[in-house]
């Protein structure tokens, strides 16, 4: 008896300490050069699976510098972690809207466009984009759409309406984002609205149409969706166009289309923190990862597009002609960038939880 | 309640209670800066107003609280609690006899079974969970096998279901149940099953008169440990449930994380945590005052 209690307790200290050792973050990636003081470091925060080893080395290895790579998972996770009080990073990276929302909070440094001569030769839809247009905080780094990504060996005709993902013949094999805004933002495109609508009404109505497709819906998933295409699981997913290339790889039948309503334009931007001690440091870097050849190498691993229009140039055939990786510019103009919808969030988070709990 | 409230004093060794009272400074400490200061920074947020661009302006409001109101909340609520309740009904059901068995071996042998029941513990339970989802999905294991054997025809549509999201919380806690049941089962003396026997109980009047009074605070404990983190489980309805559905950990997350609406989000985290606490004193009030009495045997 004592024996197996002795042996209990032991189990019970030994599981603890496993699960603590299990939750502790192991902490930033280990230096590489022993910091000898001289080093400047730059702390880069960025998406998780954003950036290349190699060319973090080539931007130390040319600028004598030290940069540390921390990362986080969205943009809401971004701007909690840096209005939690998280400081000491230069250069992160978010998304379109969350540039106006970090602009309006003052988190961002203006930007010194003299030292960003990588600039000039921006993709013409960004050169003047609504969420910074002057470029005063924000630099376009990489972009792309939310379309369909659907698998050519079972919906024959490629799907050129928002409409086919409330096709019948699909049930049980569409998978949507987990995202209300980029759900929203289709069924809204779908009924010739726009994305940014905060009119209760339209919510109102787009939020009924959802409804009705709730049954056909398989999952809400913001994450996977590439490895239910590539599975076979889901014939039909609204998706980021990188996930949806990345999905051709495994199951070459695999498609990307953006319907002719239109739908999400989307660019993730480099910029700098108020709080960075390190701006100088911090505009070469950014210069870096634009310039033509590292924004075409960044282009190619990740399946995004470049900011860059050079970058054309190096990036290779299969990838540039990939509609999924570089949307057809006549499409460009149909697209439209996710706005704050300031109060009229409430509204759509409520129709939101309504759709899941019906 | 019907039996007088624990205290120190009341302990076997209710000595001076002065001296020792320093050894309470660290826990006190550790309790204010880490538990109650959060839930304070908690309550306050949740009587806050949600700014713009999803900052807290602190001006004071109930309206998270009025929001709350709304019948939508009080189904994922009631959802949130059905499903906690039926795994923890579930793990009862299946910890209930893996526990009397474990506990019924050699000692040795025990070790083994409790190793066998921690090792899940050693991998990472996000791991775990996809782990479940290559299983039960279409293409997936459990079908594959089924229709190479010719049990069924067509795959079932297994994952994506509130049947998956219960599958994982009965996954995810069933050693929460055992672990308590095991303990409390291994510490009836064998001498009052065969005085049962002698008396001719029967194996259930043995289950219901016998086993269950003698191991009710490892059940409740037990119910405890998968009640609580099944009610604000939050990656399991995400990816078994494939996120069709809500529950209330899922609405926590939405609305801090997603919605940026970091005073509704501390409201609904208040209304769990008061009934995560009533549950709490459900199980100080079903402890047996003499379980606490009573020494190590």
């Amino acid at each position: 008896m004592s024996v197996s209690r002795g042996v209990l307790k032991a189990l019970g200290v030994a599981s603890v300490i496993v699960l603590l050792w299990g939750g502790c973050d192991r902490g930033r990636e280990p230096n590489q050069q022993s910091g000898t003081g001289a080093t400047a470091t730059l702390h880069y925060f960025t998406w998780s699976d954003y950036v290349s080893p190699e060319l973090i080395h080539e931007f130390e290895q040319a600028h004598g510098a030290r940069v540390v790579v921390d990362t986080f998972s969205s943009n809401e996770e971004l701007l909690a972690k840096l209005q939690g009080g998280a400081s000491g990073y230069d250069v992160t990276v978010p998304s379109d809207f969350m540039v106006s929302i970090m602009a309006a909070q003052g988190m961002l440094a203006e930007l010194d466009l003299a030292a960003l001569p990588n600039l000039r030769t921006l993709e013409p839809h960004l050169q003047h984009p609504a969420f910074d247009p002057a470029h005063r905080y924000a630099v376009p780094y990489l972009w792309g759409t939310v379309g369909i990504g659907y698998d050519s060996a079972v919906v024959t005709t490629p799907p050129d309406s928002w409409d086919i993902l409330w096709d019948r013949r699909y049930r049980g094999r569409i998978s949507m984002l987990n995202d209300q805004r980029e759900v929203f933002g289709a069924v809204l495109r779908s009924m010739g609205h726009s994305m940014n609508t905060t009119d209760p009404g339209t919510i109102e109505a787009a939020k009924q149409k959802l409804i009705a497709q709730k049954p056909l819906v398989r999952t809400y998933a913001s994450d996977h969706y590439d490895q239910l295409l590539a599975s076979g699981d889901v014939v039909l997913a609204q998706g980021w166009g990188g996930p949806v290339a990345r999905a051709m790889r495994d199951r070459p039948s695999i498609r990307y289309a953006v319907p002719k309503e239109g739908g999400t334009i989307w660019a993730d931007c480099l910029v700098v923190l108020n709080s960075s001690p390190n701006k100088a440091l911090a505009m070469q870097f950014i210069n870096f990862l634009i310039d033509a050849r590292v924004a075409a190498r960044t282009s190619e691993r990740l399946l995004f597009a470049a900011s860059n229009r050079e970058a054309r140039t190096w990036i290779a055939k299969d990838v540039l002609e990939n509609p999924a990786v570089y949307p057809p510019a006549d499409l460009i103009a149909r697209m439209e960038w996710m706005g704050d919808v300031g109060r009229a969030m409430r509204i759509y988070d409520r129709a939101w939880t309504e759709l899941k709990m019906q | 309640m019907n039996h007088s409230p624990p205290s120190i004093a009341s302990s076997p060794s209710g000595r001076s209670c002065s001296k020792s009272s320093g050894l309470l400074l660290p826990g006190l400490l550790w309790t204010t800066v880490f538990c109650l200061l959060p839930i304070a920074v908690v309550l306050a947020v949740s009587l806050a107003t949600r700014g713009t661009y999803g900052g807290v302006l602190w001006e004071f409001s109930l309206d998270n609280y009025r929001d709350l109101l709304h019948p939508l909340y009080g189904r994922i609520f009631g959802q949130s609690l059905l499903l906690a309740g039926a795994a923890t009904g579930l793990c009862l059901v299946l910890g209930f006899p893996l526990a009397y068995y474990i506990a019924r071996l050699p000692p040795r042998r025990q070790a083994l079974w409790l190793v066998l029941i921690m090792i899940p513990f050693w991998t990472n339970f996000l791991v775990r969970t996809y782990a479940w989802m290559f299983i039960l999905r279409t293409e997936g294991l459990l079908n594959t096998v089924l229709i190479q054997l010719h049990l069924i025809s067509a795959p079932l549509d297994l994952l994506y279901s509130n049947q998956a999201v219960l599958l994982g919380l009965v996954y995810g806690y069933l050693p929460f149940m055992v672990l308590p049941l095991y303990a409390a089962i291994e510490r009836i003396d064998p001498a009052l099953i065969e005085a049962a026997w002698d008396l001719y109980a029967d194996r259930w009047s043995l289950f219901r008169r016998v086993l269950i009074p003698l191991t009710k605070p490892g059940i409740v404990a037990g119910c405890v440990l998968v009640f609580i983190p099944s009610l604000g489980a939050y990656l399991t309805p995400d990816l078994l449930g494939g996120a069709r559905s809500m529950m209330v950990g899922n609405l926590i997350q939405h609305e801090y994380l997603v919605a940026r609406d970091w005073p509704l989000g501390s409201a609904l985290s208040i209304v769990l945590m008061l009934i995560v606490m009533s549950s709490l004193l459900w199980y100080f009030a079903a402890q047996p005052p003499q379980a606490r009495e009573r020494g190590e045997p």
